[in-house]
C-alpha cells in the first residue's frame, strides 16, 4: 500500500479526485451538521457564558472614564510634574474647566467623582459639590481659574488631588488588581494599601484554607456513606439515596437558615449541650457568625456534591476484586488499603474538585452564618458589586479567583493527573 | 459419591443448601467429599449454582442450611484470608491498578516474603504460563486470553492446597486452551494440588478431571469419573448433557433385574438396561451413544430386537462418518462409525435396519 502511494504519488478516489481530498469533503459535511445540531447550545453558552467572563476580564483594567470625561485635563496634566509637590499651572485649570462644563452638562462628572473616590476618600463629594458653580462658568469669558476653583473647594488647591486624577488617567489600569491584592497606584508606583484597609489577601487566605478545610470533611464524611451506598442491597441502598439527594428539594436559603436556628447560642445543639450538662449555661459554644458555622454549614450543604462521584465510581468497582485479594491472603485492611481505596481515588478526585470549586466561590451560606469572621472572598465581591458599585475592583477580584482556580486544577493535573477522575 | 472414604475428605459439603433471596433455592441439597489432590469439575448450565458453590467455598457466601467442611473444620471458623484457597475468578479480577507483576507479588506479599524471594517466585510463575515478558503491563493492556492465564498464575503463585478455577479458560483459543489444559493438570498432579474447576465445556471437564460433577437445577446429577460418565450416564440429563447421545421414548414392556424392553411409540421394541425405570408401565427415555449403534448385522446377536431406519443426511467428517436417520418418528438419530477401509458409505434415503448391545442401551428417566 504505501509502497503504491510512494510510486504513484497521492491515491485517487473512484471519481479520479485525490483521496485526501475527497476524505476532507466528506468530513466536512459531518463536522457541520454536527456544529449545526450543537449551535443553539453554543449560541447560548457563548451569550450567557463566555460573554460576561471575557466583559469582567475587560473590566478589571478598563478605565476610559477618566480619560472620556477630561480629555483636555489629561492632556494638560501630562506637562506637570507631580513630584514637586507643587499646584499645576493655569493651563490645567482651564483645561479641566471646559471638560467639567461638558461633563456637569452631560451629567457625568459624579460618576468620575465615585470612580476617583475609590483612590481617595472625599473625591466623591468634592465633585459633586463642585459641579453645580462649575456648570455655570463660562470658559471664554470668565478666567483664569486656578483661585476660583479653589475659592469653590480647597480640594482643588491640593497637589494630592491632581496626582490622583493624572495617576489614574490612562485608559488601561493594573489599578483595580493592585487593590484586589492590598496594594495601591501612586505617582511613585504601586505601594501596599495602609495597614488597616489590607483585608483582601487575607480574605484571599481564609477562603482557600477554608474550601480546603471544608472538602477535606467533606471526604471524610462521604466516603463511608458512599461506600456503603455502593455495596448495601439495593433496595436499601435506594432508600439511602433519597436521604442523600432530600436536601437538593428544600431550597438553600432554606437549609442554610436551619444551620442559624440549629448552632444560635441558644440553638438546638447548644441547648442540648446545655441540657445534658457538657458545657455550663455562661459558657456556651460560639459556633456562629465565625468560621466554624461556616465551615459545618458549607459541608453539609456541599456533601452530597462528594458523595455522588464517590458513589458512582464505588459502584464500578467489582466485589470480585477485594474476594480475590481476600483469598490471596489479604486481610481487610490491607484489601481496603492496597486494593479498594485505590480504585475509589478517581471518585474522591472527581469529588474534591467539585466541592473545592462550589466552596472557594460560594456566597449566600457564609453571609447568612460567617457573620465577619467566616465570610469569603465572594461575598466581597458582591459588596463592591452591589454596595460600593466599585465593580472593576469586584472585576479584578473575580479574575483573581479565577485564575487561583486554574492554578490549582493545573497543579492537581500535575499530582492526581486528570484522568483520574471520573463522574462514574 | 459413596465410594470415597468420609475421614479422608479435605473438602466436604454436607447437605447444603444455597438461597439468595429466601425464596428460590440456588444449591439444593449438595453433598460432595473430596480428597486430597483430587481434580474435580463441576459441569452445568448456566446458572445452575456452580460459581455459588464456589463462593461458598472461598467463604464469600455463607450457606443458608447444611456444613462444608475444609480440613475436618468447619469453614465458617476460618476467615476467608485465612483459608489458603487460590482463586480464579469467572472475570479474572486482576487489580487494574497494578503490574501484572504487582498483582503476582500481592498474595507473597501479604503473606510477608522478601524481595528476593518473590520476585523468583513472580518470575517462576510468568514462565510457567508463558507470559514471562509481560511483567510490566497493565491488565488492561492485556487480551482476555492473556489476563486469563495472568489471574491462573495469580491463583497458584503462592501454592495454595486448595484451588478453585471458575472457567479459567473461557477466552482462550482451541490450541492455547488444550495447552493451558494440559499444564493445568500437570500442575495439578505434581504440586498434589487438590482443584475445583468449574467449566461449561464438556470435552474439557472429561479430559482434565479425576471426577466430575455435573450440576443441573441446584444438585449433583451425576458424580463420577469420566469414563463412567461417559458410558454409565445415571439419568437423562447427565446423558444429554454430556457428549452427543440419541433419545427414544416409549414404556417399559417387562422387566427383568438387569435387562427390560422398551416399547417405543410408534410401536417397535428394544432392549435396555434398567436404570431408572422399575416396573412396567413407567414411561422411560432411552439413551444411546452414536458410536455404539450399529447397522452392520453380522456384528450383531442373532436374537436383538432391530429398528428400521431411513438414512437421511451422510455428513464426511473425515475420521468419522456421522449419518443422520429417522428412526421409530425420531428424525435426530445420530450413529457415527469409524471411517475404517471396509466402512460402508450409506446414502440418503437408504433404508436399512440398526441395533446395539443390549447394555449401551439404558432406560433413564422419562
Ligand atoms: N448475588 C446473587 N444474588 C442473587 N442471585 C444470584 C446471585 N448470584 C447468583 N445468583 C443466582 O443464582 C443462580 C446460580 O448462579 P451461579 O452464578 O452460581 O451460576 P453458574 O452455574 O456459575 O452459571 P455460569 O455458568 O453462567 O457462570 C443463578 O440463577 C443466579 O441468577
Ligand atoms: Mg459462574
Amino acid at each position: 500500500m504505501t509502497d503504491a502511494t510512494q510510486n504513484t504519488g497521492p491515491m485517487l478516489a473512484a471519481d479520479g479526485t485525490p483521496l485526501k481530498q475527497s476524505l476532507a469533503r466528506s468530513l466536512r459535511r459531518q463536522k457541520l451538521r454536527a456544529l449545526m445540531l450543537i449551535a443553539p447550545l453554543l449560541l447560548f453558552v457563548l451569550l450567557s457564558f463566555i460573554i460576561p467572563i471575557a466583559s469582567m476580564l475587560f473590566r478589571s483594567v478598563e478605565n476610559n472614564i477618566v480619560g472620556d470625561t477630561l480629555p483636555l485635563t489629561v492632556e494638560a496634566l501630562q506637562n506637570w510634574d507631580e513630584t514637586t509637590g507643587e499646584l499645576p499651572d493655569e493651563a490645567v485649570y482651564d483645561a479641566f474647566v471646559r471638560d467639567m462644563v461638558v461633563a456637569v452638562d452631560n451629567k457625568t462628572h459624579t460618576r468620575l467623582g465615585s470612580r476617583l473616590n475609590y483612590e481617595e476618600t472625599g473625591m466623591s463629594s468634592m465633585f459633586r459639590r463642585s459641579g453645580r458653580k462649575l456648570g455655570k462658568l463660562d470658559p471664554e469669558t470668565d478666567g483664569p481659574f486656578k483661585e476660583q476653583l479653589i475659592e469653590i473647594h480647597d480640594g482643588w488647591g491640593e497637589p494630592q488631588t491632581w496626582a490622583v486624577i493624572k495617576t489614574h488617567s490612562p485608559a488601561i489600569t493594573n489599578g483595580y488588581f493592585l487593590n484586589a491584592v492590598d496594594m495601591r497606584r501612586t505617582p511613585e508606583g504601586a505601594q501596599a494599601q495602609p495597614e488597616d484597609k489590607q483585608i483582601l489577601i487575607k480574605l484571599f487566605g481564609r477562603t482557600l484554607f477554608m474550601s480546603l478545610v471544608i472538602t477535606a470533611s467533606c471526604i471524610l464524611l462521604a466516603y463511608p456513606v458512599s461506600y456503603l451506598l455502593a455495596t448495601l442491597p439495593m433496595r436499601v441502598s435506594n432508600l439511602l439515596m433519597i436521604l442523600v439527594l432530600l436536601p437538593f428539594w428544600t431550597s438553600l436559603l432554606v437549609r442554610t437558615s436551619a444551620w442559624k436556628v440549629m448552632l444560635q447560642q441558644q440553638g438546638v445543639i447548644n441547648e442540648t449541650l446545655v441540657w445534658l450538662g457538657l458545657v455550663a449555661d455562661d459558657a456556651r459554644l460560639v459556633i456562629i457568625n465565625n468560621q466554624i458555622g461556616t465551615i459545618i454549614a458549607m459541608t453539609h450543604i456541599l456533601l452530597p456534591f462528594m458523595i455522588l462521584p464517590m458513589y458512582s465510581v464505588m459502584q464500578t468497582i467489582p466485589v470480585s476484586y477485594t474476594r480475590a485479594a481476600k483469598s490471596m491472603g489479604a486481610t481487610n485492611w490491607t484489601t481496603f488499603w492496597r486494593i479498594y481505596f485505590p480504585q475509589s481515588i478517581p471518585g474522591i478526585g472527581a469529588g474534591s474538585i467539585l466541592v473545592f470549586i462550589l466552596a472557594i466561590g460560594y456566597y449566600i451560606t457564609p453571609e447568612i452564618v460567617g457573620g465577619t469572621k467566616g465570610v469569603f472572598i465572594s461575598n466581597r465581591i458582591a459588596y463592591h458589586i452591589s454596595s460600593s458599585l466599585n465593580w472593576g475592583l469586584a472585576a479584578a477580584l473575580g479574575t483573581i479567583l479565577l485564575g487561583v482556580v486554574l492554578l490549582l486544577y493545573w497543579v492537581y493535573d500535575k499530582i492526581v493527573g486528570i484522568d483520574n477522575v471520573k463522574l462514574g | 459419591m459413596t465410594d470415597i472414604n468420609n475421614d479422608a475428605a479435605f473438602v466436604e459439603f454436607q447437605r447444603v443448601q444455597k438461597s439468595y433471596d429466601g425464596e428460590n433455592l440456588v444449591v439444593k441439597d449438595l453433598n460432595l467429599a473430596m480428597p486430597k489432590g483430587e481434580f474435580l469439575t463441576m459441569l452445568g448450565p448456566s446458572g445452575s449454582g456452580k460459581t455459588t458453590c464456589l463462593m461458598m467455598l472461598a467463604g464469600f457466601e455463607t450457606a443458608t442450611h447444611g456444613e462444608i467442611l475444609l480440613d475436618g473444620k468447619p469453614i465458617n471458623n476460618i476467615p476467608p484470608h485465612k483459608r489458603g484457597i487460590g482463586m480464579v475468578f469467572q472475570n479474572y479480577a486482576l487489580f487494574p491498578h497494578m503490574t501484572v507483576a504487582e498483582n503476582l507479588a500481592f498474595p507473597l506479599e501479604v503473606r510477608k516474603l522478601g524481595k528476593s524471594e518473590r520476585d523468583e517466585k513472580v518470575k517462576r510463575a510468568l514462565d510457567m504460563v508463558q507470559m514471562g515478558a509481560f511483567g510490566g503491563r497493565r491488565p488492561a493492556q492485556l487480551s482476555g486470553g492473556q489476563q486469563q492465564r495472568i489471574a491462573l498464575a495469580r491463583a497458584l503463585v503462592f501454592e495454595p492446597e486448595l484451588v478453585l478455577m471458575d472457567e479459567p479458560l473461557g477466552a482462550l483459543d482451541k490450541q492455547l486452551r488444550e495447552h493451558m489444559q494440559f499444564e493445568i493438570t500437570r500442575l495439578a498432579h505434581e504440586l498434589g494440588i487438590t482443584t475445583v474447576y468449574v467449566t461449561h465445556d464438556q470435552t474439557e471437564a472429561l479430559t482434565m478431571s479425576d471426577r466430575v460433577a455435573v450440576f443441573d437445577d441446584g444438585r449433583i446429577q451425576q458424580l463420577a469419573p469420566p469414563d463412567q460418565l461417559y458410558e454409565e450416564p445415571e439419568n437423562s440429563f447427565v446423558a444429554q448433557f454430556i457428549g452427543e447421545n440419541n433419545t427414544l421414548e416409549g414404556v417399559v414392556k417387562s422387566i427383568e433385574s438387569d435387562a427390560c424392553v422398551v416399547q417405543l411409540d410408534d410401536g417397535s421394541e428394544i432392549d435396555a438396561v434398567p436404570i431408572n425405570v422399575h416396573a412396567p408401565g413407567d414411561r422411560t427415555k432411552v439413551s444411546i451413544r452414536p458410536e455404539r449403534v450399529e447397522f452392520n448385522k453380522n456384528r450383531l446377536h442373532a436374537d436383538a430386537h432391530t429398528l428400521k431406519a431411513t438414512v437421511k443426511e451422510f455428513i464426511y467428517m473425515g475420521d468419522v462418518f456421522r449419518f443422520r436417520m429417522s428412526v421409530a418418528g425420531n428424525d435426530e438419530f445420530i450413529v457415527k462409525t469409524r471411517n475404517a477401509p471396509d466402512a460402508t458409505r450409506l446414502q440418503p434415503g437408504q433404508e436399512i435396519e440398526i441395533g446395539w448391545l443390549a447394555k449401551d442401551c439404558r432406560a433413564l428417566d422419562a
